[in-house]
């Protein structure tokens, strides 16, 4: 009983009642969920739920039209994601996110994509520019341990030796990965994914799976992804929410969402008839 | 390293050494009767001067143009093919070389013009060196204004068509700032460019938001309006008629005049030549280019060289990723507009008159075609077509020999956009990319790892 109310004590994230409209098309309609601080939450439901949506609403690219976002650090400190900038929820509020469909630099070398993504520390260090250009500073140290930081995430996804090629010219899986080392480095604490796994053959998936337990065993950090491949979802996570047409429909551990008949329903469909019986 | 190769880069340089030898004698052979020998029409007939310092002066030019070619051009390849290939590795020994190509090239364009200048002097070659000098700074113009463009379209991937726009405030601030306050040169200079670059953050605030073609409208829409307003306030600009009388630039204070007291040559002990002045804008704009060059290769590996690369590459990534995209569109605008508002004033002390004439939209095209030709975000891509377009109009102009073939009323410099066009449209076939396509990476794992 006490893993099931994990994310109802130390929620990382705490969204209460979001609505998102498009007009007159209701998206996300009053969806409120938490999410654990030491957990991987999934966020899973059938093509067109709305959970990229939500994604959105997190990391600030829509604003919500209802509802509260918030985000505690472990100070206790909140952070209203609905009312701040895209970059600052980053530089913050440290959510990171990838996208769904694949968004590297790719005509710049992989080491360098992980060093823009160290951007907000950096253009500190170099003085707003005008400091490095003069040779003030410590920038020339701060870039170091950027390197460094993006030498231990090439480390952990496997992609060092490839450190000085370009970004575009990566195989697809060590693009998924790159865009999370990416999300990584600008040293979050919480990982959001959008169907990291989505293109990704088995062996892959098994890979990635490794390295999101990594992230949440090693470096502690909280991940919510989106994911279509149930495999991937039931192995890894330890908090489902369900949603279907904007609203959730289930929300609890894999085991309790394996049996949920709600679920079933919405992902196979149920016969008229069972319908009207109940 | 170890023997072999020792023995390899002692070969090398004998071969190298010998080869230059010989070169240098097929010179001696050919110049000693074409150049060194000159008749000329005295009073009493044909008289035959000896040239010898000019021969002297060929041979050991091809000697040791030869020698440094064989060393540091041709042999690379030959040379570095042992061991496995390593970018990090490759960069280093190209710059570490001490007549390395770049090297090389920097010092013939220092060195070029005065020894031109002083052989045209002593030995009377009667050389057309205005001709040259004028031609070389307004490349070197084109090349500034190249680079500075290049920051907003080939790094930040902002398409602007109003470039010329910022030539234009740099030109009128440093002429309006001579002219009512008379303030000098140096002084102006920043100035201008500060201007220019508020101008520039002035025209990407309404701009943030839109990419690609609707950016490129408004720019474009910037650019005219610009010059439409210098047009018509008569009593600020002065309009149509211009501005002239604009302060030429003084050596540290010492100006290029035939008379006066504290004039350049009287300073120097020199003869009074209209080309000191013409020598001394040259190297002007060979340095603010150069400086412009410089910035710009260290702030790309600063981190706002490399978000704004980003920012060309992906702009949803870089807001995810926390970067401020505004700030750094702003700044990418700013920093280009800066150096084309260096460029503008050096314009406007080098003509000494200016008028909305010279900041029309062909103008921020050809400066666009400039960075798209060249590739966009290379440095020496930029040189390239600067070289070939601005020296390619002007060859074309020359071609009068073109009249035996077309008759006497054939005007080449008419054509000079119809093959302007031809030639954009053939190495966009040829190298849709530009002329170099190559990107230099900012950063290296295995340097840093060594």
């Amino acid at each position: 009983m006490s893993e099931q109310l994990s994310w109802k004590e130390t929620p990382i994230l705490d969204v209460q009642s979001l609505t998102m409209s498009f007009g007159g098309l209701i998206a996300i309609d009053d969806l409120s969920f938490q999410s654990g601080r030491q957990d991987i939450t999934a966020i899973i439901g059938p093509n067109g739920a709305g959970k990229t949506t939500v994604f959105n609403c997190l990391t600030g690219f829509y604003k919500p039209t209802r509802g509260r976002i918030d985000l505690i650090h472990n100070d206790h400190t909140r952070h209203r994601l609905e009312k701040m900038a895209e970059f600052r929820i980053n530089n913050r509020a440290r959510v990171a996110r990838t996208f769904q469909n694949i968004r590297l630099f790719s005509g710049m070398t992989v080491l360098e994509n992980l060093l823009v993504a160290q951007h907000h520390q950096l253009m500190r260090a170099s003085g707003l520019t005008i400091g490095a250009l003069l040779g003030l500073g410590s920038y020339q140290f701060i870039e170091k341990q950027a390197i460094d930081l993006a030498k231990y995430w090439l480390d952990k996804t496997g992609l060092i030796t490839r450190a000085d090629d370009l970004a575009g010219d990566l195989p697809y899986g060590d693009q998924r990965r790159l865009e999370i080392a990416r999300a990584m480095c600008t040293q979050p604490l919480l990982l959001c994914l959008d169907e990291p796994a989505a293109g990704l053959n088995p062996k892959e998936s098994n890979i990635l799976s490794k390295l999101l337990l990594d992230i949440k065993h090693q470096e502690k950090i909280a991940v919510l992804l989106i994911e279509h491949d149930m495999s991937v979802v039931m192995e890894i996570s330890d908090h489902i929410v369900v949603i279907d047409y904007g609203r959730k429909i289930s929300d609890g551990t894999p085991t309790q969402i394996r049996n949920d008949p709600k679920v079933i329903a919405a992902y196979l469909g149920v016969d008229e008839r069972e319908e009207a019986s109940k | 390293m170890d023997r072999t190769s020792e023995k390899q880069q002692s070969s090398l340089m004998k071969n190298a050494l010998i080869e230059a030898l010989i070169s240098a004698a097929i010179a001696l052979a050919l110049s000693i009767f074409m150049i060194g020998l000159r008749t000329s029409t005295a009073t009493g007939g044909l008289v035959l001067t000896y040239r010898i310092p000019l021969v002297a002066s060929l041979v050991t030019l091809v000697f040791f143009g030869r020698l440094a070619f064989n060393l540091f051009w041709w042999s690379r390849s030959t040379v570095h093919t042992k061991g496995p290939k390593r970018r990090g590795t490759r960069k280093k020994q190209l710059g570490t070389g001490v007549l390395s190509l770049p090297r090389v090239s920097l010092f013939l364009v220092f060195s070029l013009p005065i020894i031109l200048f002083v052989l045209n002097a002593k030995l009377n070659l009667g050389l057309p060196l205005r001709y040259w000098f004028d031609i070389a700074t307004l490349v070197l113009t084109y090349i500034m204004l190249g680079w500075g463009l290049n920051i907003v379209v080939g790094m930040a991937g902002l398409l602007d068509l109003g470039y010329v726009a910022f030539y234009a405030v740099g030109a009128y601030s440093y002429a309006l700032l001579a002219q009512h306050f008379g303030l000098s040169f140096w002084l102006c200079l920043p100035l201008a460019g500060l201007l220019a670059a508020c101008w520039g953050a002035l025209l990407g605030f309404p701009v943030l938001r839109l990419r690609g073609d609707y950016l490129a409208i408004v720019t474009l829409a910037f650019g005219e309006i610009i010059r439409i307003i210098l047009l018509n306030w008569y009593q600020f600009t002065g309009g149509p008629d211009g501005l002239s009388g604009i302060p030429r630039p003084s050596f540290f204070g010492l100006p290029f005049k035939r008379y006066g007291d504290n004039t350049f040559h009287l300073f120097f002990g020199l003869e009074y030549s209209t080309l000191h002045r013409i020598l001394f804008l040259y190297y002007l704009i060979l340095i603010l280019a150069l400086i412009t060059n410089a910035i710009t290769n260290k702030v790309r590996c600063l981190p706002i060289g490399r978000a704004w690369e980003a920012l060309r590459e992906d702009e949803i990534a870089c807001r995810s990723l926390g970067i401020n995209t505004v700030n750094t569109k702003l700044t990418a605008f700013a920093t280009g507009a800066m150096f084309g508002g260096f460029a503008g004033s050096f314009f406007a002390t080098r003509q000494g008159f200016i008028s909305p004439e010279s900041f029309t939209f062909i103008e921020s095209a050809i400066i666009l075609a400039i960075v798209v030709l060249g590739g966009l975000g290379s440095q020496i891509g930029v040189v390239i077509a600067s070289i070939v377009m601005i020296g390619g109009f002007e060859l074309i102009r020359n071609m009068a020999w073109l009249k035996l073939v077309f008759g006497q009323d054939f005007d080449p410099s008419l054509y000079r956009m119809l093959l302007f066009g031809m030639a954009m449209v053939t190495i966009m076939v040829w190298k849709p990319r530009g002329f170099i396509s190559r990107r230099e990476p900012t950063v290296f794992l295995k340097e840093t790892a060594l």
